[in-house]
């Protein structure tokens, strides 16, 4: 059932704002399945990591994957199939889940058990046995052209991981704009289209990634106790798996230029309309949050 | 390895000032009890961990942010003033918080445990029905946090009253997508006090995994029904009845 090499998943979007355009992200048959008529259930899969729970030792111990992979994730997955079904929800891949219940940023319950293992199955296929190294030179070249250079990368990706306060996620993420997700809004466009850039995200968020380091303390608590930084650094040395990040960019890529086919398709659709052709910035992330509390 | 305190000290104020600007710095409180006599609701390992690694990391980086926000205050940045904000309150918070968990905590032998009696009692029975009622209800709460946090009994200065309340990484918090790494407001170390001017803490727990990961692992609710054993009613009642008065 477990793959030996990481495929990428790939996302369902449809757009809320009554465009024509569609960002198309085909579901990975692998983690869907599909009820027969009548059945009610698709139980989301607990997935196994692609490798045995004791191949990334010492680095990463195999009592960490018995709690991390076989209580942790576990109980995202069997709280979310209990939280679905019966419900409109029962039916659908997890990647339509996560959509419908971040709900624009006003979050339905579901949501963070979704989204949760969403990202702990990112996470185990960020990893592998004899990981580290250098990525691949596409990969490599991009990465000099958005940080720098590698190093600088590194850098910045630790410093993410080692400042999301509490628990949370560090990633490296293709930022491709112009997106029209549907119920995520847009990021800022600007002239920087089909960048690499590192975020962190807080608990369950996620946004659209290449590479991502879990820094929930659960996540290196037993191998390391409070030295988030030494998990940081060994996760870069000795566990990432770039070939991942290889196969995940060139889906995110063909994506991308998907994308821009059907924009070009669109705006020649609608050329007299002077509203489709010059469309307004749309924010990703909605802001309602607390960022500008008073208090 | 013992640890008393042997003079009162108020670790929220600080312990020395630094030489040239006359800027207070702190230092980590000392516990009056050893790491090992929370045993067996907390391990001397977790305490030992949560105490000299996790809280003085929060003061240390507190001093540093506080230095580095007196130093732009000076200049007049203002931008970086506004930047260490967050550095300010997550460290700040952390080392308020911790401060008052480690009093929160008591042996057995020094009451730990031990009921509250006389006006917190009453109250606790007028606001929540029972002392069984509001275990439940705080055990219910602190489990519900999602990621990192804690959960407090507070009293409401303003409405005269006792609250049950939550602080922790918000869900609903988002993170835009920029050029530069972005900065988010967090509130898994958020003093009470941000959650209401006049609430004050009677009995805060932390439920960050750092404070029970490796003694109870995934398992938050076990953490949350021993700890009770070593709670110290008689802190909190003492607040309480200064605070009320």
């Amino acid at each position: 059932m477990a793959a030996a090499v990481a495929t990428p998943l790939k996302f369902t979007f449809s757009s809320s704002h009554g465009s024509t355009r569609r960002l198309q992200w085909r579901n990975n048959q692998r983690s869907v399945k599909r009820p027969y008529r009548g059945a009610i259930t698709a139980k989301i899969e607990h997935k196994p990591p692609p490798y045995s729970l004791e191949a990334l030792e010492p680095h990463m111990s195999r009592e960490t994957f018995e709690y991390h992979w076989g209580k942790h994730h576990r109980a995202y997955v069997d709280n979310l199939n209990k939280q679905i079904v019966g419900t409109e929800l029962d039916t659908m891949p997890l990647e339509e889940i996560i959509l419908a219940t971040y709900n624009k940023g006003d979050l339905l319950p579901p949501f963070n058990n979704a989204a949760q293992v969403w990202n702990h199955e990112f996470f185990w296929e960020s990893m592998k046995p004899g990981g580290g190294g250098q990525p691949s030179q596409e990969v490599l070249d991009l990465i000099k052209r958005d940080f720098g250079s590698f190093e600088a990368f590194v850098t910045e990706f630790k410093a993410a991981a080692a400042t999301q306060f509490g628990s949370g996620w560090a990633w490296l993420v293709y930022k491709a704009n112009k997106l029209n997700v549907g119920n995520a809004v847009n990021p800022l466009p600007s002239e920087e289209d089909k960048k690499l850039v590192v975020v962190k995200s807080p608990n369950a968020i996620n946004p659209l990634p290449l590479l991502t380091i879990d820094v929930w303390e659960h996540a290196y608590y037993l191998d390391f106790q409070n030295r988030r930084p030494d998990y940081i650094s060994t996760f870069m040395e000795k566990l990432v798996s770039w070939d991942a990040v290889s196969l995940r960019l060139e889906a995110a890529k063909a994506r991308a230029a998907e994308r821009e086919r059907e924009e070009e398709r669109a705006r020649n659709e609608y050329e007299g309309d002077d509203s489709q052709t010059d469309p307004q910035p749309v924010e990703m992330y909605g802001t309602d949050s607390d960022d500008s509390e008073a208090d | 390895m013992a640890l008393r305190t042997l003079i009162a000290r108020n670790p929220l104020r600080a312990a020395a000032p630094a030489a040239s600007r006359g800027l207070q710095t702190f230092s980590l409180p000392d516990l009056s009890y050893d790491y090992g006599e929370l045993e067996p609701a907390i391990s001397a390992e977790i305490m030992q961990l949560h105490h000299q690694k996790h809280h003085q990391t929060y003061i240390t980086n507190y001093n540093k942010a506080l230095e580095q926000l007196d130093a732009a205050a000076a200049k007049g940045d203002a931008s970086t003033v506004v930047k260490l904000q967050s550095a300010i309150k997550f460290n700040g918070g952390g080392h308020v918080n911790h401060s008052i968990f480690w009093k929160n905590l008591a042996p057995v032998r020094a009451g730990g445990g031990e009921p509250p009696h006389g006006s917190l009692h009453k109250a606790i029975d007028s606001n929540f029905g029972s002392f069984e009622a509001l275990i439940q209800k705080m055990n219910a709460e602190g489990a519900a946090v999602q990621g990192s946090g804690w959960v407090w009994l507070g009293l409401d200065k303003e409405f005269k009253r006792l609250v049950v309340e939550t602080t922790g990484n918000q869900a609903s918090v988002v993170v835009l997508i920029l050029h530069s790494t972005p900065s988010v407001s967090l509130s898994s170390q958020d003093p009470l006090v941000t959650k209401g001017a006049s609430l004050v803490p009677l009995l805060g727990i932390d439920v960050w995994e750092h404070a029970y990961y490796l003694q109870y692992k995934n398992v938050r609710p076990d953490y949350l029904k021993n700890i009770w054993n070593v709670i110290n009613w008689k802190y909190a009642s003492e607040v309480f009845d200064k605070e009320s008065a």
